[in-house]
This record gives structure tokens, sequence and C-alpha cells, in this order.
């Protein structure tokens, strides 16, 4: 066996014989450094251990490992572990990978876990568009614009300040001006009206980040000279 | 109002006529968790609650109040005047609880009229802030009396607080060093806090994380984005960090009542840093 995966079979190893909860989070840890696909099923497997300090180490992993692992995502997240399944869609809202959309957009507007719709809105504002077909990457954006309008106004604060993070980020990814320009007309109301101080100032923050984008073409009569 | 949106069913009506009602006391003790709840403010709801501070009826088995616990948690989340010497009476109570529910009450209404009750229950000071034998707290709640003492009292009772950053347990020292940085500004104080951050205890991690973002310690920002505990909490911890930074150094009012005043040009270079962190944990 080559040195890799000697090191594998040791760590894969160490997390089955973890006998305490620190100890199998150090395993996971130590499993997910090694950055190697051949880990992502264990490392799935422990987001059902009920160890948070393990599940974040192997979200964590997962996410490096990146587009590869979608596949053993989307398998897992049909499972009946709630907890399961809110590690899995973390791992797949970090990695950004177009095939978990549908199931961000769902989770997003509708899981009844604030820090779940958290993770999820997060994920929709950092998805790889250039993954899609033009035609179909039109398609999903619009998709993805109407839910995250609608999230901006999740009565949990944290959500609406994942939102506004999401659309910045939808915003930079689109060149389409409708899109950009119901954005900033939502970061406005934000900035208005929002009753949390903290989400006024990300929608600030927001605006002024995309500033250069939206700034509209000069108007021709300010071009003349007088 | 989205909160009363997202209630159970039971009516504002009902959940006043439970709490009027001394038939069950069962329903009356959920009443007035569900007022404080959802912030029923309603001059009924109000004076139901006041009523329930004087219940006899329900009597936990060691003799304790505990219709009275909740009337006393909710009152600090509704707004009348009539609360606080009720709740100031509260802390003459007999039960541990009430007195610690009244004095959380007292600091969440922010009338400074509330201090000289509570300083009188640090009376004897850090010698007499021992254990109740066979029960699992101190004679006093020190915790939350030093923690609203903090939030209501001014410079002068700095000497009171001091001796409690060497008490025995470390909630006690936290909310002694928590208030001390409220009364005095002094980056020392909020700086014990930032150092429990580091310990290997989860629970006091998670309490520093929420004391530091309550004061919105701001050079905490970092070490609070990287200690060890959940997102969720972390990202509440720099919320206050952000929003001590977001409002002007002269105000001294409520944050809540800075909101409504936001100028929105006003981010400065720590806030838009505090915002970097929190995006890097949603």
């Amino acid at each position: 066996m080559s040195d890799q995966s000697d090191q594998l079979q040791t760590c894969l190893t160490a997390v089955e014989q973890a006998d305490s909860a620190a100890g199998l989070a150090a395993a996971v840890a130590a499993l997910a450094a090694l950055k190697d696909e051949r880990a992502a099923e264990m490392l799935i497997q422990t987001l059902g251990y009920n160890n948070p300090g393990a599940a974040v180490a192997a979200v964590d992993g997962l996410i490096k490992l990146g587009s590869p692992v979608v596949p053993l995502l989307l398998a897992q997240l049909d499972s009946d572990n709630y907890g399961a399944r809110a590690w899995a869609l973390r791992a797949l809202a970090g990695i950004g990978d177009p095939r978990g959309l549908t199931l961000l957009l769902k989770t997003a507007t509708d899981d009844f876990a604030l820090s779940v719709r958290r993770a999820a809105t997060r994920g929709l504002g950092i998805i790889q568009w250039e993954a899609l077909e033009p035609k179909a990457q039109q398609a999903a954006q619009a998709e993805v614009k109407t839910a995250l309008l609608q999230v901006v106004r999740d009565p949990e604060w944290v959500v609406r300040y994942a939102g506004i993070v999401a659309v910045q980020g939808l915003a930079m990814a689109v060149d389409d001006h409708s899109t950009i320009a119901a954005i900033e007309d939502c970061l406005q109301e934000r900035i208005a009206a929002d009753e949390v101080l903290a989400v006024r100032a990300r929608a600030q923050w927001a605006v002024q980040q995309l500033a250069p984008k939206s700034a509209p073409e000069p108007a021709l009569d300010e071009q003349t000279p007088d | 109002m989205s909160d009363i949106a997202d209630a159970p069913p039971l009516t504002i009506d009902q959940a006043i006529a439970n709490l009027q009602q001394t038939d069950d006391p069962g329903l009356r003790y959920y009443a007035a968790w569900w007022i404080g709840r959802f912030r029923v403010n309603h001059p009924d709801a109000i004076a139901a609650l006041l009523a329930a501070l004087e219940d006899e009826q329900d009597r936990s088995p060691d003799g304790g109040y505990p219709l009275r616990r909740n009337a006393a948690r909710a009152l600090g989340k509704l707004d009348s005047s009539l609360a606080v010497p009720a709740l100031l009476k509260c802390l003459d109570s007999s039960d541990y609880y009430v007195r610690e529910a009244a004095a959380q009450s007292l600091e969440m209404l922010g009338d400074p009229a509330a201090v000289p009750g509570l300083l009188n229950l640090l009376a004897g000071g850090v010698e007499a802030a021992i254990a109740v034998p066979d029960k699992p707290h101190l004679v006093q709640p020190y915790n939350a009396i030093i923690e609203a003492l903090g939030t209501l009292g001014d410079w002068p009772l700095v000497p009171e607080i001091i001796p409690f950053l060497d008490h025995d347990q470390p909630q006690v020292r936290n909310a002694a060093a928590r208030a001390l940085y409220q009364l005095t500004g002094k980056p020392e104080y909020a700086e014990r806090l930032v150092e429990v951050l580091y310990c290997p205890d989860l629970q006091l991690r998670r309490s520093a994380l929420m004391d530091l973002g309550a004061v919105g310690y701001g050079p905490a920002a970092g070490a609070i984005a990287r200690t060890l505990a959940e997102n969720s909490m972390k990202l509440i911890a720099l919320k206050g960090v952000l929003e001590r930074q977001l409002c002007p150094d002269d105000f001294e009012g409520r944050l809540e009542d800075y909101a409504k005043r936001f100028d929105p040009l006003s981010l400065s270079a720590p806030a838009i840093e505090t915002m970097a962190l929190m995006d890097s944990l949603l």
C-alpha cells in the first residue's frame, strides 16, 4: 500500500474505534485533513452520530472535497435522521454545487430550524453558476432571486442577515439589470425598515459593495458640456 | 407582530382569562409564561401578572412559588411602570428563583431606581456569597444581581463589585467582570471575559460569548469568531459587538432605540470587519 492509503486506513480505523466524544471529534478532524475523496463516505456517516464537534470537522472536510461528494451528500439528505440531514445540508451549502439547488431553495424558505435556514440561505449566495449551461443558469438564478427576496423577510434576524449576504452574492454573479435592480430595492427596504440594527448595517454594506456594479450610466444631458 | 402570529393556539383573551382564574394552577402557570413570551402588553395582562406575584396557591415541594417566578419573568418583557415597585418587592421573597427572575426583569426594564434594592442583596459582600447547604445555588442570585447593577448602575458601585472578581464560582467572576466593564469602560475587565473564551469548559465559553456580546466589546470580535462553540451563539455575540460599533460613543440609551435613528452612511472600518467575521460564520 502507498503511504497515502496507509494514512487513510489508520484514520478510518481511528474513527471507528473512537471511544469518547472528544476522541471521535479529533479522529474525524484528522480524517478530514487528509482531503482524500475515499474518506467522504465515512465523513458523511459521522454526520449522523449526534456529535457536534465531529460533525463540524466532517462538514469542513466535505466542503474542501467539493463537487465530487455532492451525489453522496444528496443521498444522505434522504435519510430520516434530522440532525444528519441538517449537517449534510450545511456541507452542500458550503460547496455551492448547482445540483444542490432544489434542496437549498426548499430548505432556505421552509425548514423549521433557523440555523438550517441560515446555512441553506448562505449556500444560495455562493452557487457555482459556471457549472450550468447559460439557459439553465438564467432560469435557476430567477428561482434563487424569488426565494431570497422571501428569505430577507424571515422572522429571524440571522436568517435575514444571511439572506442579505446571499442576495449580494447573487447580484455579483448576474448581469441582468432587472435582477440587480430588484436586489437593490430589497436592500434599500431593509436599510430603511429592518427592526434589527445589525441587519440594516449589513444591507448598507451590501449596497456599498454593489455600487460599482449598479451605478447607472450617466444620463446623456449630464455629459453634454454647457 | 410576527411573534403573536406564530403563537400556539391560545388567544390573548384566553391567556388573560387563564391567568386571572385560580382553579387550575397549571393553566395559570402556562398563561404567565405565554403572556411574557408573546409580549402581551395589555393592561389586564399586566394587572393579572401583578396579582400572580402575590399568589399563595401554587407551591413547590420545597416551599417555592413557581407561578410568581413566571410572572416575574414575564413582567420584564412588558412595558409597565407598575412592574418596577412590584419586582423590587420580589427581591425580598423567600424563593431564590423569584429573586433571580425579579433581578433579571429589573435589568431588562432599565430603570435605575432599582439599584438600591439590588445593592441590598449584596450585603455582607463576597464573604457572604456562599452556597446554601443541599441546594444547587448560592444564598443570593449573585449573577443576576451583579449583571443588573452593571446595566443599571453607575461608577460608585465599582468598589462593591470588585471583590466578586475573586469569587470561587467562575460564573460569578464573569458577571463581575462584565458589570465592571459596563460601569468603567476599562478594557482590563472585558479582557477577563476574552480569556474565558479559551478555557476548556464549553458552558463557560458560551456564557463569556453572551457577556461579550451584551457589552459589545469590539476588540473581542476575532476571539469570538475563533472560540470553540456553536456558530449560532458566536453570531449573536458578534451582533452585540457590531451594534455597539454602529452606535456613537455618546449614545446613552437602549440600542433598540438607536436602531430607529441609524445613519446608514456611518459604517466604520471595525464595523465592516465584524460583519466580515459574521459572514464567515453563517
